[in-house]
């Protein structure tokens, strides 16, 4: 199962799409990338990463639940999810991300408590079933290797519906994001697109965490998309930039996991926060390059 | 109820840690940095398998985990608080970092089978499972954290609700941020031996988003999430007396957000009811002043 790493790159990936498995893992690993770049940049951009995270965490519960009462695991975690992606939406005020101090405050302590009553709820579930700890890592972090022909079939579905509601009020969302107040006066139903906003999170964690696990979907979500926001403000190239991170970093991550005997869990979150970190480090010299007077003047204006 | 002393100790352990999560979550609800808790509540589940995988005391992990990411948000962000898309970043990772020691770990044990059993009990903690000693050093660590945060509340409430002001007023506001997250790394790496890094969050935000919501008046919300997260503890012990089917965790987080959802509902009731006499009271009004000017 386990054969050894070769310099010769070509029959690695011929070994590795040789098992049906292990293509399966790819398969699901591009649409992966795809779906929670797209989402996942209009995440950061909105400053919420907090209720993306929480909404991730429920995803965990859903399924003990669904699996305690005798339903299909799939239903508990698009329950869970947007389930508590509606109740974040509906509770919050302003954008979500919060406009003012006390309402950042609030909406980011309901966030915390809705998290932490389904991480309870989870609990709950593992006792009362109690037979399956093991598979809790599995909730938590993810099979990639369980993935069959007809998952894949499922999750282009469910990625192709998200990605052409994400197409139709994408203009509408970005100017709602970077601009509330004036999209308001403008006649876009702000309150709306906010909650459809977190209701497509919701859906996308719900899908991507059956197979990645309710931790990792969280990296695939804010990590290509805030690499690619440090290199452009510009919506369309940080999206392209977004989604060919996040599909080189699972793609390789799988790769590495594989030949590694590692969990998938740490080689893509690796591969993608090295990116995050690379980026950051790029700027920095950049910045420093191009103007050094303009940027020890910002440097001190920080301090 | 006490006749086990196992619920005496758990009394013990959770009344400290309530203190010092009630205190410190109100402060970080205020300050808008409910994910910095979040955050290393993760933290702490990777620092203690790291400490299992390298076979140290897991207690070292917890600690050194907890405070020495804490201290790395600050140094991210600007004047001791983080962005939350670094915060984002970094936690993933480390979350990352956590599969990446689990699987050591697990390796290393050669299919036991008690690598599961492990991880759950770092997620979910065994308030009911805590030796006596190890509940006087929950008690001890908890009542000296509400010390120091309770001596440094004045200029950390002042560098919170305005920071620049208190900046220009000589309050060391860059040392105050840090201070207070070296706080927060300890309340994490303490709480999560007891509740388990899943539920310190709730402990730290419930309370306090209860007490925020029903007084405006910072001392007094201060000792209101105080007084609620230990009642959250003790009503969520008492429940898993007469309940024990359901585990402790569960029924101290059901407790807590119950608490939350009522002052949610009332603080929402509250101001639609300022809100509606305020219309008809206004011809009224105006007809009186009519009157008087008459």
């Amino acid at each position: 199962m386990n054969p050894q790493f070769s310099w010769n790159l070509v029959t690695d990936v011929q070994w590795l799409w040789s098992v049906p498995s292990v293509l399966n893992a790819y398969r699901a690993g591009v649409v992966v990338a795809v779906l929670a770049g797209v989402v996942g940049w209009f995440m950061v951009l909105r400053r919420q990463t907090f209720a993306g995270h929480s909404i991730a965490v429920t995803g965990f519960p859903g399924a003990a639940a669904a699996v305690y009462t005798g339903l299909s695991a799939t239903l508990g975690y698009f329950g869970f999810c947007i389930g508590a992606a509606l109740v974040i939406a509906y509770y919050t005020r302003g954008s979500g991300s919060g406009d003012t101090a006390g309402e950042r405050a609030h909406s980011s302590a309901l966030i915390a408590v809705v998290q932490a009553f389904a991480l309870a709820l989870g609990a709950l579930f593992l006792q009362l079933y109690g037979g399956f700890l093991n598979s809790t890592s599995d909730f938590l972090f993810g099979n990639f290797l369980g993935i069959t022909s007809a998952d894949v079939v499922v999750l282009v579905a469910v990625a192709a519906v998200v990605l052409v509601v994400m197409a139709v009020i994408g203009r509408r969302l970005l100017f709602v994001s970077i601009d509330p107040a004036v999209a308001a006066a403008r006649g876009v139903p702000v309150r709306a697109v906010n909650a459809l906003f977190l209701v497509l999170l919701g859906a996308t964690v719900a899908e991507v965490s059956q197979f990645t696990g309710a931790l990792l979907v969280f990296a695939l979500l804010v990590m290509p998309a805030a690499t690619a926001q440090v290199f452009t403000a510009r919506p369309a190239l940080g999206l392209a930039i977004g989604v060919v991170i996040g599909v080189l970093s699972t793609w390789i991550g799988l790769a590495w996991a594989f030949f590694g005997n590692q969990g998938t869990g740490f080689t893509i979150t690796t591969l993608a926060f090295g990116c995050y970190v690379l980026a950051l480090a790029i700027r920095a010299v950049r910045t420093r390059l191009r103007t050094p007077a303009a940027a020890s003047g910002a440097l001190e204006g920080v301090s | 109820m006490f006749q086990d002393s196992y619920m005496l100790t758990a009394l013990v352990a959770g009344t400290g840690i309530a203190l010092a999560c009630g205190l410190v979550g109100y402060f970080l609800v205020l300050r808008a940095q409910v994910f910095t808790g979040d955050a290393l509540s993760h933290v702490a589940f990777t620092g203690a398998l790291a400490a299992l995988a390298f076979g140290i005391d897991l207690r070292v992990g917890l600690f050194a985990g907890c405070v020495l990411v804490a201290v790395l948000f600050g140094a991210l962000g600007r004047r001791g608080r983080a962005d939350d898309v670094v915060i984002g970043n970094v936690f993933a990772w480390i979350l990352g970092l956590g599969v990446f020691f689990m699987t050591l770990y697990t390796t290393n044990q050669s299919g036991s089978g008690d690598g599961g059993n492990q991880t759950v009990q770092v997620l979910f903690g065994s308030i009911l499972g805590l030796s006596s000693s190890m509940a006087v050093t929950a008690l001890a660590i908890g009542l000296a954290v509400s010390l120091v945060l309770l001596l440094i509340a004045r200029p950390l409430l002042f560098a919170t609700l305005d920071e620049s002001v208190a900046a220009a007023r000589g309050v060391p506001v860059r040392l105050l941020g840090y201070g207070f997250l070296v706080l927060i790394g300890v309340t994490a790496g303490e709480a999560t031996q007891a509740v388990g890094s899943m539920l310190l969050l709730g402990l730290l935000a419930a309370p306090a988003g209860t007490a925020l919501l029903l007084t405006d008046r910072p001392y007094l919300g201060l000792a209101l999430s105080a007084g609620l997260a230990v009642a959250d503890i003790w009503i969520g012990l008492l429940l898993t007396h007469l309940v024990p089917r359901a585990p402790t965790s569960f029924w101290i987080m059901t407790v807590a957000a119950v608490t939350y959802a009522a002052a949610v509902a009332y603080s929402r009731s509250a101001r639609a009811k300022r809100r509606a006499p305020d219309k008809p009271a206004d011809p009224a009004e105006s007809a009186t002043s009519k009157e008087a000017a008459a």
